[in-house]
């Protein structure tokens, strides 16, 4: 089941993470994705950035450093999340303890898949965005209002994009399929509506 | 009033506006592999669920298995394989395992079979589901929690997007592809440029091509951040829907499946089909792209320290010197397959250029055809004897192979390789593997030079 708490405050140390284009593959890489549960993937989660081939720690990457080494919040590029639809990625970064991810822009199927597990993607300006990535260099603590849309961090005060469903799935942490079975009758109603040649059926 | 495509098929498909501002449309269709499905079936089974509509899926063994044989490889990829066909025995669900003829990769399994046709609504825990724009069908890939909600209410939580139309007008020079076409789109539109945007491709280049060109078109276009791609239906998309085992069960009427003439698009951009040059990747990802006969990019070229600090961070990563000659870059691989490029059009173009020709020495070929369906097609043409002849190795089972490196096929650390898929990021191949993208002529070129090449060349 989801996470039930509501959740209204992120506040944490953040990490700053300026590639742009982090893609599925590098969030989690396929030797990780051989299985059929949600659970143990922590360790796969940035695995070629974090581990060397020996599978040592890297010592150079930003979440091996302390104070990083506790970061649940992350800043990072454009275009975060790209690629392959790997629903693994999101529910890796959730057992690594990453509560958001602070951008300017994420692919859509990553977004998607960031609400239904509890992981808040704000949208911030560029500028928001380097002068946030300057703060977690520091080691500065961010806080993130999800329902005032507004970022805080020391002197940095910005307000944040993100779409009033997202918004309210984040804090209520609700369960979307449940949900949206209390609309059974109106899906019921739609394909009575459909003509018998609008609905497909597969040839087994 | 005007509508584009890709509203009338939003329209069409609407159940209802939910309070907080999302709304729930119909999927017409479900497709399922085996990586991105099970944690959703363990869903319906934890909620006590059953599946809403189980004829309207279709569940396809395509990421995790072999292609030497139509046997699972060890037992991580078997575990996978029979959890999906005991989760479609279980809820009564289509399936189409190893050793079925049907079997291949999902986006060349559904059209093959006549699974896909103009006005449908298409979903599928795989990005690449955007290839069924090529048909006018609104396709796009989802996450496991959304396949789960897809198999219990047969809908999706939605939010329309904002639309761009991509015009492509101007005949393309011999030797340009489609592969060629969506990679310069990539490149002018960058990788997150459609992010939030359906993207319709327009214009006498996109018309000019067959169906097999428009769904390459369509399927890199998540590669620029488009959650959908549409191309208009016509009379190649009509003549297309014959001679399926599917063929004439379905039809969407109420709709033309077009944009209106007076249609506005949240943004336009336009690129002349004239311009555009077979292309290759040099980078770690798929807007990193330059014609062929070009060099790979110099800081100079940047001005952002940013930008410079990217293109330093790919050559590492690609094992490349700022201002190297494309045609310098030597393969140790060459792959063709992939929901992309597998389609018996595609190995017709490359076998082309590999008759009488031999991959060149110390170059490990591989062809993958991107079905069960394919292969057969591909072997009574003689196009397996013209690979076999050249040196390439014919794979008998489908699957995506090399492209994501799920199963056996992987390639090593700093092993180079030329390949007709969809993506170069860092490891996607193999941890450190470099792959650089072309069309599969222009890799069936690269098999027999040695390194990177013109097409052009090889009359």
């Amino acid at each position: 089941m989801k996470d039930q708490q509501m959740k209204k405050m992120i506040k944490g140390i953040a990490a700053p993470l300026p590639l742009a284009n982090v893609d599925t593959d590098v969030i989690m890489p396929k030797r990780f994705l051989i299985t059929i549960t949600r659970e143990g993937l922590a360790d796969g989660t940035f695995a070629d950035l974090r581990f060397d081939n020996a599978g040592g720690p890297r010592p150079d990457f930003i979440l091996n450093k302390a104070p990083w080494t506790q970061a649940n919040i992350l800043v990072v590029g454009d275009n975060f999340g790209c690629g392959s639809s790997r629903e693994h990625a999101v529910w890796g970064m959730r057992q690594l303890g990453i509560d958001a991810c602070i951008g300017t822009s994420f692919a859509g199927i990553f977004y998607d898949n960031a609400r239904k597990n509890g992981l808040a993607l704000p949208i911030v300006s560029p500028e928001t965005r380097d002068l946030l990535l300057q703060a977690a260099g520091n080691g500065a603590e961010i806080t993130i209002d999800l329902s005032g849309r507004t970022i805080t961090a020391g002197d940095i005060r910005a307000p944040f994009e993100m779409d009033a469903a997202t918004q309210t799935a984040l804090i209520r942490g609700r369960d979307d399929t449940l949900d949206s079975l209390e609309h059974a009758g109106a899906i019921r109603d739609y394909e009575a509506g459909l003509k018998s040649q609008m609905r497909v059926s597969v040839i087994k | 009033m005007s509508r584009t495509l890709y509203d009338k098929l939003v329209d069409a498909h609407k159940v209802c506006d939910l309070p907080d501002g999302d709304m729930l449309i119909y999927v017409d269709f479900h497709i399922m592999n085996e990586y991105t499905s099970p944690q959703a079936f363990s869903g319906l089974d934890a909620k006590g669920l059953d599946v809403w509509r189980t004829e309207a899926h279709l569940a396809v063994v395509d990421h995790v298995n072999a292609t030497r044989s139509n046997e699972p490889h060890d037992k991580a990829s078997k575990l996978l394989i029979d959890n999906l066909e005991s989760n479609c025995t279980k809820h009564d669900i289509a399936f189409y395992g190893l050793g079925d003829p049907r079997q291949g990769i999902e986006h060349v399994v559904v059209p093959e079979q006549g699974l896909v046709i103009p006005g449908m609504l298409i979903a599928c825990g795989d990005s690449h589901t955007t290839t069924y724009g090529a048909y006018g069908a609104l396709g796009f890939g989802i996450g496991t929690s959304e396949v789960e909600h897809v198999l219990a209410t047969q809908t999706l939580r939605y939010k329309r997007m904002k639309t761009m139309r991509v015009l492509i007008d101007g005949e393309t020079a011999p030797g340009v592809t489609a592969k060629d076409i969506i990679m310069k789109v990539v490149q002018v539109v960058g990788a997150g440029g459609a992010n939030g945007f359906a993207v319709e491709f327009a214009g006498s280049a996109v018309r000019h091509l067959d169906m097999a060109g428009r769904m390459t078109v369509c399927n890199m276009a998540v590669e620029l951040g488009a959650r959908a791609a549409l191309i208009a239906a016509d009379e190649v998309t009509e003549a297309a829907l014959q001679g399926h085992s599917h063929s004439g069960r379905f039809a969407f009427y109420g709709e033309s499946w077009h944009s209106d003439p007076e249609a506005v698009f949240d943004n336009e951009v336009a690129i002349a089909g004239g311009d555009i040059e077979p292309l290759v990747t040099w980078g770690t990802s798929p807007d990193q792209s330059v014609p062929i006969t070009a060099h790979v990019p110099v800081a100079s070229d940047y001005v952002s320290p940013k930008a410079k600090a990217a293109l330093a961070r790919s050559l590492n990563y690609m094992g490349l010197t700022e201002g190297q000659s494309a045609q310098s870059i030597a393969i140790d691989t060459a792959f063709i397959g992939s929901c992309t490029n597998s389609r018996i059009e595609d190995l017709r173009e490359a076998a082309k250029i590999l008759e009488g020709r031999k991959v060149a020495v110390g170059v490990e070929a591989i062809v993958v055809p991107g079905s069960a369906m394919t292969r057969i097609k591909a072997e009574a043409e003689g196009l397996r004897a013209i690979f076999e002849a050249a040196g390439f190795e014919w794979r008998p089972e489908a699957g995506c192979s090399m492209c994501l490196a799920m199963n056996d096929d992987i390639a090593m650390d700093g092993e180079r390789v030329a390949s007709s898929t969809n993506r170069n990021f860092e490891g996607r191949q193999g941890r450190g593997a470099r792959t650089h993208l072309m069309s599969p002529a222009m890799v069936a070129a690269a098999s027999v030079a040695g390194h990177l090449a013109d097409v052009r060349n090889f009359k």
